[in-house]
């Protein structure tokens, strides 16, 4: 029975989040009908709780996404109301540029970018039931509704974040639902159970949001925005909204003794809990707990929009009773007449183990299954971002019958969260790290459409604007490039101002980068150069010429793994007939299901022992299959 | 060779010697022990056996039999252990018995290890222990091997690797951690002091002697030109320790090689005989390009020769055998006097010898490094002296993880949540 809700699409996605507009958009720009289902339309690209993109590592992927003409860059650009560029004196390989943004002109532009997309259709309402093509198969067949109006498409991605089976926590009490005021996804939850998907709990929180009329903040020292010119997307032109600033404060000793009397309420201590949290973002309540010899913990006050007195206390998630939480805010310097508007809480969900998917984020067993986002175990709007382009891609590849972008751990930090996805699982909600990437050197946040848009392009994700945009800047790239090809000594270089080591000999300007006292800047000025390159431009040759060296011992390391990378395993491959691995590396192998050497040595506890046994019965396997055929 | 052959050895070394065990291993292991003993005894337990021959039925030995099913035995395998009374000939009836059983076969040099490492029942250090274990001909070079598999090697590089896990972790904190206030500035200073002591630690390692050495011995070569008692001190030699020799085996025309063990120090005898030269002078007879390359390999040089005329060796031994007699000597006074033709000296000679052979070989109870080992820590250390060197976070991070690839080279456990565990141990983090 068809309704009024059911003409056909190509892919579903449920979860308007970040994870399920990214993957609805990419999906859609590649010519794919697509429908997003969501509860609410109007809360379609909310941010749950911190109202800042980016950071070290996040930074990194909302960059990366951007490359693939993704639209959280420029949601973050148009919202942005305070900027940051975390580790400027460092590399810029760990340079992180993190925004705070407007809440209600991040969800605005969301919204817009959604509805100027051709192909894309929002419906609102409550996915209840995924629907397959028989009550036997595994093949997606469509959606139900909660009204139960059933939608039709081959391929549906699940972008449900924190909704599966949400359950809030405050001192005593309890709630359902995903977000504060918002439904928990209970029916789904159940039919994915039901449906035999490994399924676990986690857990994270958020702070309680204060009334900026009420805090002093001439009394507290400010943080201010960082006056740069950089912006998230390389698509937009300038910074276009009014900056704030923000305000630091500190935790006391009289705020770790209230939260202290205050632990035999809360449900992380109770037990009432199950799910881990993150360890990098844990309650102020598991910090004083675990780390509670220090004499306070800085907390960033920060605007949670231009013309909103709300305020988000960054440090301070908790799920402490709400008389609690007021004490302990007013028991901080600036805050002491501090009033909550809403209180902070802990949301436990479920999330899918992600070693049951593949590296397209299709869930292994299914045909035309897809998870994105905080389901599969991560935490944070970027790494949801990341997964809904992937999942969309890998989706809308599917059916369009085109490869999958060649991403791995040597050109995207998507790749490498992926990879880790569903090789090692998660044990806690995984978040973006640099220290995650081995090879960080290469995978800068400012080279990310140098890296990404060609495969972008490929694929067919980037729209005309986009490629225009990155063909203007190649060109300007390789010119740049080409002007760096003369040759200079160190004498030449010291007439333009640039002190090093004269033995050097002659050598191509760019080589000169090495040394961290030559820029592109002066190099220009030695060669006959005339073009004006843009800054961005150059700041990225000349991060490129910085690096070079370990950039290319870098390059050796990868050839080494790309022998392993063409050993490929079999997916039904039963590890427990190899003799000698242990029941935990068995267990480990068979849930992530590497589809290649390169990938089962990747997997957590794999010795070059175990990897040996394994080629031996692959390559036994192979050979009998050849023999049986 | 397919690895689902059953394979036997002897695997107790040559005999006679009190006992020979013989290791049966693989699929037909089991079934071996039927046919011989007639009933496969309990698993792990000790068992006194006749075995007969298959075939005939002839009574071949009464031996202790030991089985350890897969796959908890030293190759991963069903393995059988036949502990026979260790005369030549029994050991020789058993292997051709057991060769005439079907899927059975004379196991490879090496092959047992192999098996062992395929089915992970050893990390590539451990198999490399065991390995030259195998090979062990001497007392020494067996305590030596037994310490590298009883995992002293493994526990010192653990130790290194947590040290330099912590190190990678207060740089990592640094570049990703650092926009937390909780997370205190790091001082490239500390971080430079520790690389510094680590690769210190690797490279007093390092200067220890080689593996390579333990396993095929010392080389020590006599010189001298023709005549000058040569061959009669090698022969002196090897008669002395006659019970051990144990083969004259890679004799080129130049060149003869004995290996001989000496208070279970392995050493290879070198005679540069027949290094001659056509004209009359006696030292230019020595024919000295050739006689370069083999004093080039040698550990240590006894020389026969004019005294101070031998060749330039950090370790050259100067004998005087012109003389039978004391009152004769020729050679000055810290030469070593000794008569080929009565033993005179000797044992003072070999003294000599012992004391300096153990200065150049591993401490029988320290673990023996070689050669991939060493290319590996070279690189540890290496990377650790660069990291030291950098003020860049970036560069610095970068060394320590190619420190961090060498050392999980030799160890196999490579992983960066190791590297995420030992952060976040450290550090509270988040806002
Ligand atoms: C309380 C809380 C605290 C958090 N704290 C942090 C933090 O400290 N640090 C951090 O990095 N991240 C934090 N996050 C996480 C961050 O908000 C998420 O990681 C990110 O928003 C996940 O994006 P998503 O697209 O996967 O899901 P979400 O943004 O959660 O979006 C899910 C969407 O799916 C819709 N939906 C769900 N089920 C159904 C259904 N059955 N039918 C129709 N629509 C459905 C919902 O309405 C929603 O629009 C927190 C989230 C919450 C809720």
């Amino acid at each position: 029975m068809k309704s009024r809700f059911s003409p056909d699409f190509d892919i579903i996605i449920v979860g308007g989040g970040h994870a399920g507009c990214e993957a609805a958009a990419v999906a859609a720009r590649m010519g794919a009908r697509v429908a997003l289902v969501s509860f609410q339309r109007d809360t379609i690209g909310a941010m749950s709780c911190n109202p800042a993109i980016g950071g070290l590592g996040k930074g990194h992927l909302v960059r990366e996404v951007d490359a693939f003409d993704g639209i959280i860059a420029r949601a973050a650009d148009d919202a942005a109301i305070h900027y940051r560029m975390l580790n400027a004196s460092k590399g810029a390989a760990v340079q992180g540029p993190r925004i705070q943004a407007d809440r209600r002109l991040f969800k605005a532009s969301v919204q817009r970018q959604l509805a100027a997309t051709p192909n894309l259709t929002i419906l609102q309402g409550e996915a209840a039931a995924l629907l397959f093509t028989s009550e036997t198969s595994q093949k997606i067949a469509g959606l139900r509704l909660a009204d139960d109006g059933e939608i039709s498409a081959a391929a549906v991605i699940l972008a449900t974040g924190t909704f599966l089976g949400g359950k809030l926590f405050r001192g005593e009490e309890r709630l359902e639902g995903g977000r504060i005021g918002e439904n928990s996804a209970l029916r789904l939850a159940d039919q994915i159970r039901g449906a035999g998907l490994p399924m676990a709990r986690l857990k994270t929180g958020t702070p309680p949001r204060l009334d900026g009329r009420t805090i002093d903040w001439a009394a507290l020292p400010e943080q201010p925005s960082d006056g740069g010119c950089w912006t998230m997307s390389a698509m937009t032109k300038r910074r276009a909204v009014p900056e704030v600033f923000c305000a630091m404060t500190r935790t006391n000793h009289h705020t770790h003794d209230i939260i202290r009397s205050g632990l035999d309420r809360s449900p992380l201590f109770g037990g009432d809990i199950q799910g881990q949290g993150p360890r990098y973002c844990p309650s102020i309540e598991d910090k004083i707990f675990r780390f509670g010899d220090r004499d306070g913990h800085q907390i960033f006050l920060e605007p949670e929009a231009l013309d909103s007195h709300y305020v988000y206390p960054n440090g301070i998630s908790t799920s402490l009773p709400t008389d609690i939480q007021i004490a302990l805010v007013q028991s901080m310097p600036g805050l002491a007449q501090c009033e909550i508007i809403v209180s902070g809480y802990a949301v436990e969900y479920d999330y899918i183990d992600p070693r049951a998917l593949d590296h397209s984020l299709a869930v292994c067993g299914f045909d035309g299954l897809y998870c994105a986002g905080q389901i599969n175990g991560t935490t944070g709007y970027e790494e949801a971002a990341a997964q809904g382009l992937i999942a969309g891609m890998g989706a809308a590849c599917r059916l369009l019958d085109r490869p999958m972008p060649a991403l791995d751990r040597s050109n995207s930090y998507i790749a490498v969260m992926i990879d880790d996805l569903v090789l090692q699982g998660v044990t806690e909600p995984y978040r973006m790290l640099t220290a995650r990437a081995e090879y960080r050197l290469r995978l800068r946040a400012d080279n990310a459409a140098t890296r990404l848009t060609p495969l972008a392009i490929e694929v067919g994700a980037a729209g005309e604007d986009r490629k225009s945009a990155f063909f203007g800047q190649m060109t300007q790239r390789d010119a740049l490039i080409s002007a760096l090809t003369d040759h200079a000594t160190a004498d030449d270089l010291a007439r333009a101002g640039l002190p090093v080591k004269a033995d050097a000999g002659r050598m191509p300007l760019i080589d000169w980068l090495r040394f961290p006292v030559v820029t592109v800047k002066a190099l220009l000025t030695v060669s006959r150069e005339t073009i004006a390159f843009s800054e961005s431009i150059m700041a990225e040759v000349e991060q490129d010429g910085r690096y070079a060296p370990y950039i290319q011992r870098q390059e050796a390391e990868i050839r080494d793994i790309a022998a392993n990378e063409r050993i490929g395993l079999p997916s039904n491959f039963d590890y427990g007939a190899i003799a000698g691995l242990s029941n935990e590396m068995v267990e480990r192998l068979s849930l992530a299901r590497p589809d290649t050497l390169a990938a089962a040595a990747r997997v957590r506890g794999v010795t070059p022992a175990a990897l040996a046994a394994i080629l031996v019965h692959a390559k036994r396997a192979s050979t009998h299959a050849s023999q049986a055929a | 060779m397919s690895a689902a052959d059953t394979i036997f050895a002897l695997s107790s070394g040559a005999p006679p010697a009190a006992i020979a065990i013989i290791r049966i291993s693989g699929p037909s292991a089991f079934a071996a022990v039927q046919l011989l003993a007639g009933r496969i005894p309990a698993a792990r337990r000790p068992s006194l056996a006749k075995l007969y021959d298959p075939i005939d039925h002839a009574l071949l030995d009464e031996a202790l039999l030991l089985l350890f099913p897969a796959p908890n035995s030293a190759t991963g395998e069903d393995l059988a252990e036949l502990h026979l009374h260790g005369g030549r000939a029994v050991v020789r009836a058993v292997e051709r018995a057991l060769a005439a059983i079907p899927r059975l076969r004379p196991a490879q040099a090496g092959e047992f290890t192999r098996r062992a490492f395929l089915n992970g029942r050893m990390d590539l250090n451990e198999a490399e222990g065991l390995s030259d274990l195998l090979l062990a001909e001497t007392e020494h070079q067996r305590r030596a091997a037994a310490n590298m598999i009883g995992g002293g090697f493994s526990r010192a590089i653990g130790g290194w690797r947590e040290e330099l896990l912590h190190i990678s972790a207060l740089t990592e904190a640094e570049l990703d951690l650092s926009d937390e206030d909780d997370v205190a500035d790091q001082n490239t200073n500390v971080i430079c002091d520790a690389c510094n002591r680590l690769a210190e630690e690797i490279h007093q390692l390092l200067q220890q002697p080689q593996a390579e050495k333990l396993r095929d011995g010392l080389r020590i070569v006599l010189g001298g030109p023709p005549n000058s008692g040569k061959s009669t001190l090698l022969n002196a030699l090897a008669a002395r320790e006659a019970a051990i020799v144990s083969d004259i085996a890679g004799t080129t025309r130049d060149v003869i090689e004995v290996p001989i063990s000496i208070e279970g120090i392995p050493l290879i005898l070198t005679d540069t005989a027949g290094i001659r030269n056509e004209c009359g002078d006696p030292v230019e007879a020595m024919g000295i390009a050739r006689a370069r390359g083999a004093f080039a390999g040698a550990d240590m040089i006894l020389w026969l020769g004019p005294q101070g005329e031998g060749p330039n060796h950090p370790a050259v031994i100067e004998v005087d055998t012109k003389s039978d007699l004391a009152a004769d000597r020729i050679k000055s006074g810290d030469a070593l006097w000794v008569s080929g033709k009565t033993g005179a000296g000797l044992a003072a000679m070999v003294a000599e010898i012992l004391h300096r052979a153990r200065g150049m070989l591993p401490p029988a109870d320290g673990f023996a490094v070689n050669a991939r080992q060493r290319g590996w820590l070279t690189e540890a250390a290496g990377a650790l002296r660069l990291a030291s060197a950098a003020d860049d976070w970036l560069i610095i991070a970068e060394q320590l993880r190619l420190a961090r690839l060498a050392l999980d080279a030799l160890t196999g456990r490579a992983h960066t949540e190791d590297l995420l565990d030992t952060l976040f141990g450290t550090f509270c983090v988040g806002k």
